[in-house]
């Protein structure tokens, strides 16, 4: 299935977890969060989260600014 | 400071530094961790942005390996919805429910939209967040925000990054004598003089980052920023005297 990482579509298998979709950019869990489709999936939910065809994946870390 | 129990809190917490510092501007992490350092900040601001995975280091880094506590801000967002779900990101992310809320109502000017940020204001309070909203110099704003339960009010000074200082001391000064949460002023600071004059008006802390961040020597301008927030402080604690139209003796004239 496709989904869509931080706007850039990515293969992953059916039934993928938020924490296969957040490995493809980075393998620290720390420091960084996750909305599919415009909701917060909180850490402790990635595992358990499985992903659909053409989901809106955004992982987001702190950056310098403001 | 410290030694003369003045500290500031802000949402139960207290911090003996009154410089809050942000990070847009700097070349380098290298270059902010020198300027973090020569503040002597204790609470500095940071965006959320979507991952980078070939960038190198983290602004993290910088801040834990000085012992300064994280404040996420909602940068880049111009409604209520994206603002609150940058808070809550934010949340997830860095393990903190404080927000720096700003919530901008166009590109050129990048002045705060005051009805976005109530209404953000409002939801983010609602959701446990100690919120710390940036707002224009608007006396009215700042008095309904606190209402409505935020740990303190941020009026800019001019806009961001312009460097103009306090167009309105005045409007500074009326947010201050009615305000019983922390009044941060935040943007237009361009040099030490402005941060003093922040402080002697009244506000209880400064918070600037591109007068630091884009100075030809941010350590030392870090450095003067630190110095200037002392002492206006210390001017306000002090009292200054009434201004006169005519001279007054110091000394008695009579010879």
């Amino acid at each position: 299935m496709n989904v869509t990482i931080n706007g850039a579509i990515h293969e992953l298998p059916s039934g993928a977890t938020v924490t296969q979709a957040v490995q493809r950019l980075t393998g620290v869990r720390s420091g960084v969060a996750v909305a599919v489709n415009g909701e917060v999936v909180s850490r402790g939910a990635w595992d358990l989260t499985p992903l659909a065809e053409a989901d809106r994946v955004e992982v987001l870390t702190a950056v310098q600014g403001g | 400071m410290n030694d003369m129990g003045d500290d500031l809190t802000i949402g139960g917490e207290k911090f003996s530094s009154r410089l809050i510092m942000g990070t847009g501007g700097t070349p380098s992490l290298e270059v902010l961790d020198q300027a973090l350092a020569a503040s002597g900040t204790e609470l500095t601001t940071v965006a959320m942005r979507r991952l980078d995975p070939t960038a190198r280091g983290s602004v993290l880094d910088v801040l834990r390996g000085r012992g300064i506590k994280v404040l996420p801000n909602t940068a880049g967002c111009f409604t209520a919805g994206e603002a609150v779900l940058t808070a809550r990101l934010a949340r997830e992310a860095l393990e903190t429910d404080w927000v720096k809320l700003e919530v901008i109502s166009d590109e050129r000017t990048l002045l705060p939209d005051p009805i976005e940020t109530f209404d953000a204001a409002e939801r983010l309070v609602a959701d446990g967040f100690v919120v710390l909203p940036y707002i224009g110099d608007d006396p009215a704003l700042a008095r309904r925000l606190e209402q409505a339960g935020c740990a303190a009010v941020m009026p800019l000074g001019a806009p961001i990054g312009s460097g103009l200082g306090i167009r309105n001391p005045h409007n500074i000064e009326l947010i201050v004598e009615s305000a019983k949460v922390p009044v941060i002023l935040d943007a237009g600071i361009g040099t030490a003089s402005d941060a003093a004059l922040a402080m002697e008006l009244g506000c209880d802390a400064v918070l600037l980052a591109t007068a630091v961040t884009r100075a030809q020597r941010p350590d030392l301008m870090a450095q003067a920023m630190r110095s200037a927030v002392v002492a206006g402080r210390l001017a306000r604690l002090a009292g200054r005297i009434p201004r006169r139209r005519y001279a007054e003796a110091s000394s008695p004239m009579v010879p």
